[in-house]
């Protein structure tokens, strides 16, 4: 029987042994890997990582090149739309479920599924609908008004309205299911009490809801923005790119210049960028939830 | 809101009449059901596009119900339809899927709530850093570790094979599983875990005949987790297998978006949702549970 | 007769928070220990460090003259029992009970015996084959006694057992492990917050504050001659009044009052005299007929009267301050009368005003 202190190192062996693959991914692949890359955006790496130091002048070449400025202004547009639409939509469809309504399941089934399906198959169904030959513009031409133009995927101006629709589709049941739980989190004595004091609904939703809420918007604010900054795979089903290349964006700029335009450092310039997009929102985000949490006790 | 329960009390003749067709439920049901076709509306047309025979579709619109069913599209779609290169159809990526998603949902699960366990039950030092990298690098860009993961796997022989992006399916979920596991682990009573220790057992035994019998619903969110998020994987799909062993989603979309031959829309169609029929279905059986998978790793992050 | 548990100078720290400090602490064979104390004072700490529960930072813990500082819980010796029960859910009872035995690997036939002496003695052989969750309270925790008891160990820890039960199970099932107690003869250490149970089931209690024991006595010394202010405010319901005054040539002096001291056993022997409080338990007020003996008596005006059946508390005011007085349940008394109250100031304990030790 142990009567002296055992060597720290082996106490508790089992628990290190079975943390060692989460200690591997945390220090190597993400640790070690981000560090990589950064370090190996400021190199002239072509085809293959070189370290040939070439300072800023990826970075510098990143921002001249139309590719990656419409790349930029996309994302811009689609996440700031996204944004705004995909909390009010949730929010919205929430309130309305959160009614005690009659079939509720059921509706939040149907909002929900879009969720669950590959953002390939997104853009795949979205191309088809979005088909000016077939889709809902040949329909509403069906109708009698021949001269109804509704076709962004084929015009570069509203191009990425199109991919827009696709990703509010498959994304708003995921704010509407969490918002939901958020309300239901909800003490209900506060709407006896803004009942009995005789506040309408919509100024208690605005006033004392919605603030109440404040973790649960901005774990989804973290979400929705993280997922906004790694779009890829809806672009490359819906659209391609294209038409030309009005619906690029950071993350398929990043994939074509690594696999296929063989200019590994505008690859790591162009991610590097990426991360620091999600390290502004993310890191206030920590110090808001982690740096309070410890004032709070 | 609406509390029917409190109506009962304010009246004095019992609850307050309430008719089924007021204004408020009109607006309310109305939205609702307009919202619920829109969303519904997608799959519709996936399903009736697919039952089409091409002449019928190039003539009608993509909302109307198929005049003469044809299962055609879904035979070719799933055996014969042309990827640029080969033309055997989805059924090589179906079970390339197949063999990519099981040994990565299994390796991932055990490895994660071991992981968990080991966070909740049996801190030791250190161990709160490398879970806070591990949180923080669910945030970082995909793109980012892309390149770096290639070389990693190039050293160690697995670039390319399906072993190397089970590996890098099971890296990229320990973040949400570890968290799933531990926070689930941390809500049972600490006492059981002293009990046992009490008992005897250490950390594989309490693990084993403890934990394990208990969270059989933690398990079942982490694979529903895990199995809709590999099954929809299209990046590390692409980028870390070759040609022969893509994934059902890279096949999908070389289907569709392959620039040759005449686009056959019924296929495409019956292609996207035989590609979308695993989570689907998941998701529809799953119902609460999918839900409490997606809230648990959301808000309690 | 040798010690059955030792602790010698433990200390514990997480982090930067000391919450166990030098502490010392010898355990008779077949003792049974009350630690008892408000919530945070380290009471279910120092408990899960005997168990090896909790890594200690410094100092030694002895299980039956052996070091088991850093042994694991179940080489320790001891069994233990949960507040919330702590029963594997997916287990029937048997299985519960014959968890520890099996990691043990005990003969098939030794659990067996084991685990039926242990149901005959807990009276729980009908709910073997059940699962906890068909149990109620009371069963689930004669079934984690059980569960220590089949360990056939010297030392039971209880951590808060009774917590759980409502009011009168707390009782009944308090009664049988008093009872178990006489029969098995092992040495129990049993953590509490609450003081009938220490009171009643204790050969000793520690009571704790900020991670030391405040004093360690029979219930006889705690209740009577509590070692400072805070352990004579702790012990007793209703509490301790306490006044403030000076000892003045043997005396006490409140305002105008006058306690005389003559008969107060000083703990240095003779009086002192400076600032002190004076500490007066409400049953040891005397009313009625018997205020003719005491030798302090003031005429005081009821404010307030709360009664609780078997007696009556009094609220009125002595030297200004509240004071309470307890009260045969039977006693008539209104709101504004005037009462004559006596107080034995043997009876009485006296504090230092500023370290607040007992005089």
């Amino acid at each position: 029987m142990a009567s002296t202190r055992p060597n720290q190192l082996f106490r508790n062996k089992s628990a290190k042994i079975a943390a060692i693959p989460m200690i591997v991914t945390a220090l190597f692949v993400f640790v070690g890997g981000t560090a990589w890359t950064i370090v190996y955006s400021f190199t002239g790496s072509g085809l293959l990582p070189r370290l040939k130091w070439v300072g800023l002048d990826q970075y510098e070449r990143l921002w001249d090149t139309r590719k990656w400025m419409i790349s930029i202004e996309n994302l811009a547009i689609y996440g700031f739309s996204m944004l705004i639409l995909v909390f009010v939509i949730g929010f919205i469809l929430a309130a309305l479920l959160d009614q005690k309504i009659r079939f509720e399941n059921t509706i939040r089934t149907v909002i929900l599924y879009p969720y669950a399906l590959s953002f390939v198959v997104t853009g795949l169904v979205w191309q088809w609908i979005l088909n000016p030959e077939f889709g809902v513009q040949n329909i509403v031409r069906g109708w009698g008004w021949e001269t109804f133009t509704f076709d962004p995927l084929y015009n570069a101006e509203i191009a990425i309205f199109g991919i827009l629709i696709a990703g509010l589709w498959q994304g708003s049941g995921l704010v509407m299911v969490l918002m939901l739980a958020g309300l239901r989190g909800i003490d209900q004595d506060v709407w006896k009490a803004a009942r009995v004091d005789g506040i309408p609904s919509w100024k208690t939703y605005l006033f004392i809801v919605i603030p109440m809420m404040r973790p649960v918007f901005i774990t989804t604010l973290v979400l929705v923005v993280t997922g906004i900054v790694k779009i890829y795979d809806l672009i490359v089903a819906q659209t391609g790119g294209g038409p030309g290349i009005a619906t690029e964006v950071p993350a398929k700029y990043v994939y074509d210049m690594m696999f296929q335009a063989n200019n590994l450092g505008q690859a790591f310039a162009a991610s590097t960028m990426m991360l620091v997009t999600v390290a502004l929102v993310v890191i206030p985000w920590a110090f808001l939830e982690f740096g309070g949490s410890k004032n709070r006790g | 809101m609406v509390d029917t329960t409190s109506h009962t009390f304010t009246g004095p003749h019992g609850p307050k009449p309430r008719k089924a067709f007021s204004r408020r439920n009109i607006f309310l049901y109305g939205t609702l059901l307009v919202v619920t076709l829109y969303y519904a509306l997608p799959l519709y047309i996936m399903i009736v596009t697919s039952l089409k025979g091409m002449p019928e579709i190039r003539m009608g619109n993509i909302f109307a119900p198929p005049l003469e069913v044809t299962f055609e599209p879904w035979v070719k779609a799933w055996s014969q339809a042309c990827t640029g290169l080969t033309c055997d159809g989805l059924s090589t990526g179906f079970w390339n899927s197949v063999r990519i998603t099981i040994p990565s949902v299994i390796l991932s699960i055990i490895i994660a709530s071991v992981n968990g366990y080991a966070l909740a039950n049996w801190k030791f030092k250190g161990a709160n850093v490398f879970f806070t990298i591990l949180i923080f690098g669910a945030f970082i860009p995909y793109q980012v570790m892309l390149y770096p993961i290639v070389i990693m796997l190039r050293e160690i022989g697995l670039y390319g094979s399906l072993t190397g992006l089970v590996i890098v399916h099971t890296v990229f979920g320990m973040p949400i599983l570890t968290l799933l596991f531990r926070n689930y682990f941390s809500s049972l009573p600490e006492e059981l875990f002293k009990a046992a220790r009490v008992d005897g057992a250490g950390f594989w035994g309490i693990y084993f005949r403890i934990m394990v019998p208990m969270s059989l619903p933690i398990f079942t969110v982490a694979m529903i987790l895990q199995v809709t998020g590999i099954w929809n994987d299209f990046l590390f799909g692409v980028v870390y297998t070759g040609p022969e062993s893509y994934p059902m989603t890279v096949s999908l979309n070389n289907i569709v978006n392959s620039s040759q031959g005449v686009k056959e829309y019924n296929v495409n169609m019956a292609a996207t949702i035989l590609t979308g029929l695993v989570p689907l279905t998941i998701y529809f059986v799953s119902g609460k549970l999918f839900v409490r998978g997606i809230a648990a790793g959301a808000v309690k992050g | 007769m040798t010690n059955s548990v030792e602790i010698k100078n433990l200390d514990l720290q997480f982090g930067a928070i000391k919450v166990l400090q030098d502490l010392n602490l010898e355990i008779g064979k077949g003792e049974f220990l009350v630690l008892l104390g408000s919530s945070g004072c380290g009471k279910s700490t120092l408990l899960n460090c005997i168990a090896g529960l909790l890594d200690v930072s410094g100092g030694q813990i002895h299980i039956n003259g052996t070091n088991v500082t850093w042994a694991e819980p179940s080489e320790r010796g001891i069994g233990m029992v949960f507040q919330s029960y702590a029963l594997y859910p997916q287990m029937t009872v048997e299985g519960n009970l014959s968890f520890g035995l099996k990691n043990a690997k005990l003969p098939k036939s030794q659990i067996e015996s084991r685990i039926k002496r242990a149901a005959e003695v807990l009276q729980i052989e009908p709910l073997l084959k059940r699962k906890p969750a068909a149990l109620s309270g009371g069963q689930r925790q004669r079934v984690a006694i059980g569960r220590a008891l089949v360990r056939d160990v010297d030392v039971f820890l209880f951590d808060e057992p009774l917590s759980n039960l409502d009011a009168k199970l707390r009782a009944d099932l308090r009664v049988e492990i008093k009872r178990l107690h006489h029969s098995l003869q092992n040495t129990m250490i049993y953590v509490t917050h609450d003081q009938i149970e220490a009171m009643t089931l204790a050969d000793r209690i520690a009571i704790m504050r900020g991670g030391q024991i405040m004093q360690l006595g029979s219930p006889d010394e705690i209740y009577g001659r509590p070692v400072n202010k805070y352990v004579a405010d702790f012990i007793g319901s209703p509490s301790m009044n306490f006044l403030e005054g000076k000892i003045n040539e043997g005396a006490f002096h409140v305002g105008d009052l006058v306690i005389p001291l003559e008969r107060y056993a000083f703990a240095g022997g003779g009086p002192v005299n400076g600032d002190t409080t004076i500490g007066i338990r409400p049953e040891h007020v005397v009313t009625g007929e018997l205020v003719g003996n005491a030798p302090f008596q003031v005429d005081v005006e009821i404010s307030l009267i709360e009664p609780t059946g078997s007696d009556t508390l009094v609220d009125c005011k002595v030297a200004g301050k509240h004071f309470r007085v307890r009260m045969d349940g039977q006693s008539r008394v209104s709101v504004g009368e005037k009462l004559r109250i006596g107080i034995n100031p043997a009876m009485a304990s006296l504090f230092d005003l500023k370290s607040e030790l007992r005089l």
